[in-house]
């Protein structure tokens, strides 16, 4: 396989289908640099104020002063331990419960309904309430993500275990595996890619809360920061944190997909071409 | 009549553990062991849900939510699905909008509250632009992957068969892409739920969010409790809604 590949690649450096590919590549960045120019000479043109589109390069210039005085690493710090944190604590109890879901029948019995009906809600509604109960600071906030991030992590992980090829699960039984080693060595690696993905959709949703929840309490965090900023009219403070969350959003989904790939060497879909 | 018997015992049965929390919520709350603003017993907050809708409150509120919600994601879905299907559809349209959507694509939408606000006040107009650029990228990548699986075969020989480029768009690449647009929507739904109301517990002076967040700070917690629940009910029945709908649309493909 690999000297065919190789052999593949050779061909198609020396071919000229090479330099339209190149060709094709570069002309991807052509909308970024586009909207890069645009936004900045846009905003330099006087049709809008700089009150409601302040230039790239003074938000860029915003964010460096943000870095010096410590500020954003703080900010940064707060909104990705809150979002991590809350992430970590609903993926552990929200694959032990998908596991659970798939293998005993009372606890399917008890939590289908449950999730059935919690999934589609708008957890996002019960902020007010979490925070009457858990307070103004980090508990509160790290209950929401928790609240909001494990309900796809459960359907995946059941989703995931129940699709366990039979007969892979009979031959090891026969083989003499135990209950614990069938999960470890069969069941928990064919699950791998559905528990993966629903830790991808979960993360995400978890930065989300993460950032609506700082809003609402107005609070310290990326999220907390940009609320400030716009309650004092500061625009440049509030470009400034979009960029910052955007960056945080991309490296945090990136992150995930490498280790997805990391852990999933084995399995076929790391042969797949890549997709957006 | 027997097989309604076993419908209601089937359901009965299903949904007896909603039940039992229900009836946990109601216990704990008359116990005395927490206090009663914090967890309000379930038949305080149906009464006091009673009074919301007796004053018409939660009917005008909720009303210009759901005129917020279904603006933007109506405006999300248009849009939205033709910009995907013309990622597909053409070599230039994906390189040049397709690294956009990549790079806006993990943007938390939340981060876009404030910046609405910023632009266009706490009014109407922002929650609408808020939801439609929220739930715009779930329906473009939707569209975008279903339509990127149209069978190329069934391509080919519907333009030999001399169907025009339109045509061959409109019955052979729309009906691929059905599927996936269809269930990036369905993202899109749930997605036009939270943004909306955590833009209106933020900035507003109307809709479910801020009569949430006023009601909590006013310390009306029974009320507070009978919105957010009504809120959660519409967005799990919004889904149901659309799931039985999307079913309905795809019945020709099994």
């Amino acid at each position: 396989m690999a000297r065919v590949e190789a052999a593949r690649t050779r061909a198609a450096a020396a071919s000229p289908l090479f330099t339209a590919e190149f060709a094709w590549r570069a002309a991807r960045w052509s909308s970024i640099i586009l909207l890069i120019v645009v936004w900045e000479l846009y905003a330099r043109s006087g049709e809008v104020t700089t009150f409601m589109l302040p230039p790239l390069s003074m938000v860029c210039e915003r964010i460096w002063e943000d870095a010096m005085s410590g500020d954003l690493l703080a900010n940064l710090w707060d909104t990705v331990y809150r979002a991590l944190a809350g992430f970590a604590i609903a993926a552990v109890p929200g694959v032990l419960l998908g596991i659970l879901i798939t293998r005993l029948a009372p606890v399917r019995w008890f939590f289908d309904p449950v999730i059935s009906v919690g999934f589609p809600m708008p957890k996002i509604a019960f902020i007010p309430i979490i925070v009457l109960w858990f307070g103004f600071y980090d508990v509160s906030k790290i209950t929401i993500v928790v609240f909001d991030a494990i309900f796809p992590i459960i359907t995946a992980t059941v989703a995931g275990t129940r699709g366990v090829d039979r007969h892979l699960v009979w031959s090891a039984r026969n083989l003499g595996a135990s209950e614990r080693e069938l999960l470890r060595e069969i069941v928990l690696p064919a699950a791998l890619p559905q528990i993966l993905t629903g830790l991808q959709v979960a993360l995400p949703i978890a930065l989300i809360v993460t950032i609506i929840a700082e809003m609402t309490t107005a609070s310290s965090g990326l999220g907390g920061e940009m609320l400030h900023a716009s309650r004092f009219v500061d625009s440049m403070g509030v470009f400034a944190a979009l960029v910052e969350i955007a960056i945080v959003g991309l490296l945090l989904i990136k992150v995930m997909a490498m280790i997805r790939a990391r852990l999933l060497h084995w399995h076929q879909e790391a042969r797949q071409a890549k997709t957006v | 009549m027997v097989s309604i018997l076993n419908v209601v015992r089937n359901g009965l049965y299903r949904y007896l553990p909603l039940l039992l929390i229900a009836l946990a919520w109601e216990a704990l709350a008359r116990s005395g062991w927490v206090n009663e603003l914090a967890l309000p017993p379930l038949t305080t907050i149906v009464g006091a849900w009673l009074g919301l809708i007796g004053d018409g409150e939660l009917i005008t509120n909720g009303a210009s939510s759901l005129y917020r919600a279904g603006a933007g994601l109506g405006i999300a879905i248009v849009l939205g699905g033709a910009l995907g299907i013309f990622m597909a559809w053409s070599k230039p349209v994906l390189v040049f909008i397709g690294p956009l959507v990549e790079l806006f694509y993990p943007l938390p939408k939340s981060a876009l509250i404030p910046v609405c606000a910023l632009w266009l006040g706490f009014g109407d107009m922002s929650k609408i632009v808020l939801i439609f650029l929220g739930c715009l990228l779930p329906v473009t990548l939707g569209a975008f992957n279903g339509a990127r699986g149209a069978d190329q075969e069934l391509l080919w020989s519907a333009r030999g068969m001399g169907a025009t480029k339109l045509e061959v768009l409109w019955d052979v690449v729309l009906p691929s892409a059905m599927p996936e647009l269809l269930n990036g929507i369905r993202t899109a739904l749930a997605l036009s739920f939270v943004l909306l109301v955590s833009s209106e517990l933020i900035v507003a002076r109307a809709g479910f969010g801020y009569m949430i967040g006023n009601l909590g700070s006013a310390g009306v917690y029974d009320a507070m409790f009978a919105v957010v629940l009504t809120v959660a009910f519409l967005g799990f029945a919004a889904d149901r809604t659309y799931q039985a709908f999307q079913r309905r649309v795809l019945l020709w493909r099994e």
